[in-house]
């Protein structure tokens, strides 16, 4: 495998440009014969405004509803239907630097994705990311000193991928990719091991049963695989405990799949680009493992992505927006898909890496401006609201509707669609949380994406079926 | 419900579980025990998850327990699982959790919280799996 991928990269380099622009428009033509046309009308954005922040604080101080209590209103909307930037109230009065206050995300690009490419290997893919997100930040390979280069099937890794910079790298990443990779090579830089930092990834080419779950949700473990258990289900197992315990509607997951898949549809770069989604589509799709029907699950999909980190100063001669991290936490509780997922350990995973994040920067939910959740089923962008904060427990399911997490709303969420319509290319969509965070607060998504004014964001790695839930929060120069 | 059925994905005991797959045979459901701070832990580990003490022995569970959360599945994790199967997580009555499947009850009449027992279904000389079904 390593010599393959060392052989292609070779073959690559020698006629870079003229491959990379071959492979892609193959890739990209591929990706348009499997697109389909639109078959519905583009769903309407709610007509309700969003709720005010203080409505909001008021149904966050709310006690959590048990299922016995009778069903909530959802929150009253505000009056004026001023542009959800109007209604934000003062910030914080200051942003802390956090703790990376030397480092900028200069670099961030996705490369084609796809449901199938099946003409590029992920070496190439990877290749792909790495020149492009180079590209983005105006930096040339010669300027990499720090590498975190890897693939899932073809298993590149940092200490190979660094050859193919000519040996020159002198520090390699050892996280997986996500947000877990982008903390470490940001302290790295902070702390002087290195200046300039590639963080890529690629995934294709291992989807090809389709008899079965794709294969990465499918764990072999002797506990869990016998029962018949998959990504799906083990996040149904959660949705089912949270809809039990607080009384979480259907409607709820209906519009948070799609509120995301409308982003999606929109944005020529996503895989689903072009198939709208209301919630009454959601629920007339197959059941999957109940509650999660079709539509409220992530899709699969091929492509790569990379992000290029620096130092604050060496972003000072760069034309790229330099983008902060303003903090970040890890919180693992477990192998995924090993132990039963059970809420009462695990419900509310991700609420101390949250709370970590919002403390090293010396913000809280108010000030986010859009979130780049983890979005594998609908429900868990609920789950995830309440853990961080950004309502009540058992509250989440009233918080998401009225177009509160819509484009528009007071907190978008998976605003280029997410792993439901943009890509889900195995573990290239945790790297893509981070990067669509970069790309919103520079402005560079399409304009129907655009979040007016963004200065703020949250991102997100895994969820409760996963054990693990990694935050981290970007924020906009200057801070 | 349907049971699980030849062909499908079977589990390969470790020395760690192995005391738990040879209890199946015998039909008994074995879990480990922590002779410090008393929680049963599952799945097998080499220490105690609540003191990480490493006195763990193995004992009998009772089988009985509650519907802690269920999913029914409609789109098999591959073709030799028939649907619709339901995934259960059972609270057992020592106050520990296992991932299992529910059987010998129709989707609609499955309620959070209900009382379940647990049968030892054979699926070959080596391998028998603890399936749940309602009890009275």
């Amino acid at each position: 495998m390593k010599k393959n991928a060392k052989q292609s990269a070779k073959k690559n380099s020698a006629k870079k440009k003229s491959a990379r622009k071959n492979a892609k428009q193959a890739a990209k033509k591929t990706a348009k014969q499997s697109a389909r046309k639109p078959a519905r009308p583009v769903a309407k954005p709610a007509a309700k405004p969003a709720a005010s922040r203080a409505t909001r604080k008021r149904a966050a101080a709310r006690p959590a509803a048990k299922a016995s209590a009778a069903p909530k209103p959802p929150p009253k909307a505000a009056a004026p239907a001023k542009p959800a930037s109007a209604q934000r109230p003062v910030r914080s009065a200051s942003i802390r630097r956090g703790p990376y206050p030397d480092v900028a995300i200069v670099g961030a690009y996705n490369t084609v994705q796809a449901k199938r490419i099946p003409n590029m290997t992920e070496a190439e893919l990877v290749l792909d990311a790495i020149h492009g997100a180079l590209a983005d930040a105006g930096l040339t390979p010669a300027a990499v000193d720090g590498v975190n280069v890897s693939t899932w099937v073809s298993q590149l890794n940092p200490r190979s991928v660094v050859q193919w910079f000519g040996g020159r790298p002198s520090w390699t990443g050892t996280s997986h990719p996500g947000i877990e990779s982008v903390l470490e090579a940001a302290a790295a830089i902070q702390t002087g091991q290195c200046e300039t930092v590639v963080i890529a990834t690629a995934q294709c080419g291992e989807y090809t049963d389709r008899a079965a779950t794709v294969s990465w949700t499918r764990p072999e473990n002797e506990f869990v695989e016998c029962w018949g258990l998959y990504t799906a289900a083990e996040f149904a197992l959660m949705a089912q405990r949270h809809m039990h315990l607080y009384g979480t509607k259907r409607a709820a997951l209906s519009e948070v799949a799609s509120a995301i898949r409308s982003n999606g549809a929109v944005h020529p770069e996503a895989v689903m680009y072009g198939r709208t989604c209301t919630p009454a589509d959601v629920e007339a799709s197959r059941m999957v493992a109940d509650p999660y029907r079709l539509l409220d699950c992530c899709i699969t999909s091929e492509g790569g992505a990379a992000m290029v980190l620096t130092t604050r100063e060496r972003a000072k001669d760069l034309d790229a927006t330099p983008i902060s991290i303003l903090g970040g936490a890890l919180d693992r509780q477990g192998m995924s898909y090993v132990t039963a997922p059970v809420w009462d350990k695990v419900g509310w995973v991700g609420r101390r890496g949250a709370k970590l994040t919002f403390e090293q920067c010396g913000l809280g939910p108010k000030d986010v401006d859009f979130a780049e959740l983890y979005d594998p089923f609908s429900f868990e962008i609920i789950r995830q609201l309440e853990a961080f904060g950004f309502c009540g427990e058992g509250e989440g399911g009233d918080f998401v509707m009225d177009g509160r997490i819509r484009i528009g709303g007071e907190l978008p969420v998976a605003t280029n669609g997410g792993t439901m319509s943009f890509s889900h290319a195995g573990v290239v969509q945790l790297l893509q949380k981070p990067l669509n965070a970069v790309l919103q607060l520079r402005g560079k998504l399409p304009k129907a994406l655009t979040v007016p004014n963004a200065k703020v964001a949250l991102a997100t790695n895994g969820g409760s079926g996963a054990l693990f839930c990694d935050v981290m929060a970007l924020g906009k120069e200057p801070v | 419900m349907n049971r699980p059925r030849p062909g499908i994905p079977l589990p390969h005991p470790t020395p760690l579980s192995r005391p738990h797959w040879d209890g199946m045979r015998e039909g008994k459901l074995r879990v480990q025990h922590c002779l410090d701070c008393g929680i049963h832990v599952f799945i097998p580990q080499p220490c105690c998850t609540g003191c990480m003490g490493s006195r763990l022995e193995w004992v009998e569970s009772s089988g009985r327990g509650t519907l802690y959360s269920y999913t029914v599945v409609h789109r098999p994790q591959q073709p030799a699982f028939e649907v619709p199967y339901t995934v259960a997580i059972v609270l057992l009555e020592e106050g520990w959790h296992m991932l299992s499947n529910l059987v010998d009850v129709a989707p609609e009449k499955i309620w959070i919280g209900m009382p379940l027992e647990v049968v030892f279904h054979r699926m070959n000389d080596e391998i028998t799996l603890p399936l749940f079904r309602p009890r009275a």
